[in-house]
């Protein structure tokens, strides 16, 4: 019974959306509802691969795409490294004060992304209190182009996601074995050393993890961007939700979502294989 | 001079005394037992030696110079730790290595070392296996190698048997005895098991809650235990109260200790140092034979040779014992 319903569910809400969007990647954008003439018709097929093609014809596709995975390995390489001391501290805290820790790194993700986003604008905007405190303090006259920016967009990419490679370390962290790092030191290990010989290379595992956890939804991420990023910095995500809903041709968003989702089949292999072999 | 010497070693966790004032030397060249229950403070005061663990008083003096807030990388001390604490990332050579990698000891050295230590513990062939392909034994082996890799004046060892198989301990304790008497360093070994104590060190101190109720030569501590707990932790031993059964002794004490096997038969129940009694139970261990005999209020553990005609259970029988096999007991 379980067995039955969990494939059925398997079938309806994963495989099948899949299916349709792969398949309307050969479609046909018309003017019209739905906006898409499907590749099979009465008469049979009746696709084109003109979306596919033009994926590896158009370099603002593979412009965009490349953007994206760059910004996903900044954003993911920023919260490895900040996490990783934030997890050390942590799981070196009294096993008391550990479960608030993770509550405080867990407390903002349970507010909306939305919301802490748009935070971030009244902070980092002409206005905001980051400009009116340098202002204030003299220290500028003009207002900072903060807002829209690359570093912005990294700014809010790194606070929405940080939680995701937070809770990896500090669950390997936790759990490690503080003898060997005694043994490290007491074979002439210093603290760097031991940090580096011994628990750096054996929280690997998790700090590959958090890095993945942390790439593969960046990678498509939608809304940072949009919030706070440059009008112009063209990322995958929204090209994708612009070729649906602006431009709708539903194809050539399905070509891209299609190819985005390949893509990121590696990092999901690579992740898989990790938790397995932990 | 001695190699290492605590001098009123004082640790406290949270409220509960973990060693108090406690004092100890140790010579060069010396197998030293730190023998105690749980809670006796034996692996707190290995800890501070090594250096994890700081005393709130004392000092911990190494070779004649002060070590008590030297961090453990800048001790020339090496503890083997219970659980091994092996590398897990790291081949076995590489773990023997490690030690000697943080002194900068140049590659070829490091190499030559290594080999040596392989051969010394019978490692040949394991050199390129990770801890977790190793048995039991051999993984104690890997952590003696790198714990005497740099040449320590002082090794610890914690409960270095412990985790062994029982048939392998005996073996292994020998061969731990023999490579210190080889390698001519110190070994403070700490353990809870009095055999293991007795059978390997050249001196054992017995902790009681922090403070060392005896040190002594294992024989000296097997024959003389110094109090009724020494003797009730090594194990074994009637304690007889003075005022119970009619005692004569060689010193005035307020209780005694009497081993098993200085109680011998006797057909006639003398009027001191002797009991009336009926048998409990008899078991054959092959060697020997140990009889609970109750006397008096008193249940009596005698060993019987093993070619002893041996009572049967329910039987009464005479218990002697000469004055000299009451050890005086002062507390």
């Amino acid at each position: 019974m379980i067995r039955a319903a969990t494939w059925a569910a398997l079938v309806l809400l994963v495989a099948a959306p899949l299916v349709i969007v792969f398949g309307m990647g050969f479609g046909t954008p018309i003017a019209g509802v739905p906006p898409v003439i499907p590749p099979f018709g009465a008469a049979g097929w009746q696709g084109s691969f003109e979306a596919w093609s033009l994926l590896l014809a158009d370099n603002f596709y593979l412009d965009t795409l490349l953007r994206s995975l760059r910004l996903a390995t900044v954003t993911a390489a920023l919260c490895l490294a900040l996490g990783f001391g934030m997890a050390l501290g942590i799981a070196s805290a009294a096993p008391r004060r550990q479960a608030l820790l993770l509550a405080l790194v867990l407390l903002p993700f349970w507010t909306g992304s939305v919301l802490r986003m748009a935070a971030w604008v009244g902070l980092l905007r002409d206005g905001g209190w980051i400009n009116a405190v340098l202002m204030q303090a003299g220290l500028i006259t003009e207002p900072l182009p903060l807002l829209y920016s690359e570093g912005a967009m990294l700014v809010g990419m790194v606070h929405g996601y940080l939680p995701f490679a937070v809770l990896p370390l500090t669950a390997a962290l936790t759990k490690r074995d503080l003898r060997l790092e005694e043994a490290a030191a007491d074979l002439g290990a210093g603290r760097a050393t031991v940090f580096l010989t011994v628990t750096l290379p054996l929280a690997a595992p998790a700090a590959a993890a958090a890095f993945l956890l942390v790439f593969i939804p960046a990678a498509g991420e939608v809304v940072i961007p949009e919030v706070l990023g440059a009008p112009d910095s063209m990322l995958i995500g929204r090209a994708i939700w612009g070729e649906f809903f602006q431009t709708r041709d539903w194809p050539q968003a399905a070509a891209l979502s299609t190819a985005l989702l390949a893509l990121l089949l590696i990092p999901m292999a690579l992740y898989q294989r990790l938790s397995v072999v932990r | 001079m001695s190699l290492l010497a605590l001098e009123g070693v004082t640790k406290r966790f949270g409220g509960v005394v973990a060693l108090d004032g406690l004092s100890l030397e140790i010579g060069a060249g010396e197998f030293f037992a730190l023998l105690g229950g749980s809670g006796s403070g034996k692996s707190t005061l290995l800890r501070i030696i090594a250096g994890f663990e700081a005393p709130e008083s004392g000092r911990v003096v190494l070779q004649g110079s002060d070590i008590t807030r030297l961090p453990p990388p800048a001790r020339a001390v090496a503890m083997m730790f219970q659980s091994y604490a092996l590398f897990p990332h790291l081949s076995v050579a590489d773990n023997i290595a490690y030690g000697l990698r943080r002194a900068g000891t140049a590659k070829d050295a490091i190499a030559s070392r290594v080999a040596e230590l392989v051969a010394l513990l019978g490692l040949a062939g394991l050199e390129a296996r990770r801890p977790h392909q190793l048995s039991g034994g051999q993984q104690q082996r890997v952590a003696l190698a790198r714990a005497l890799a740099r040449r320590p004046p002082l090794l610890l060892l914690d409960e270095p048997l412990a985790a062994l198989d029982s048939g392998l301990r005996e073996h292994t304790g020998l061969e731990l005895r023999a490579l210190q008497r080889r390698l001519g360093a110190s070994f403070v070994m700490v353990t809870h098991d009095q055999s293991e104590a007795l059978a390997l060190a050249d001196r054992v101190a017995v902790l009681e809650q922090g403070r060392i109720a005896q040190v002594a030569s294992p024989r000296e501590l097997y024959d003389k235990p110094a109090t009724r707990s020494v003797a009730r932790f090594l194990g074994a031993a009637n304690i007889l109260e003075a005022g119970g059964l009619p005692l004569r002794a060689e010193v005035e004490a307020p209780a005694y200790a009497l081993r098993p096997e200085r109680i011998r038969l006797a057909d006639v129940l003398p009027a001191v140092n002797g009991a009336a009694a009926i048998v409990l139970e008899v078991a054959f261990r092959g060697g020997d034979a140990l009889v609970l005999a109750q006397a008096s209020g008193q249940v009596l553990r005698v060993v019987l040779p093993a070619g002893a005609t041996l009572p049967e259970p329910g039987a009464a029988i005479i218990l002697a014992w000469e004055p000299s096999a009451l050890a005086p007991l002062l507390a």
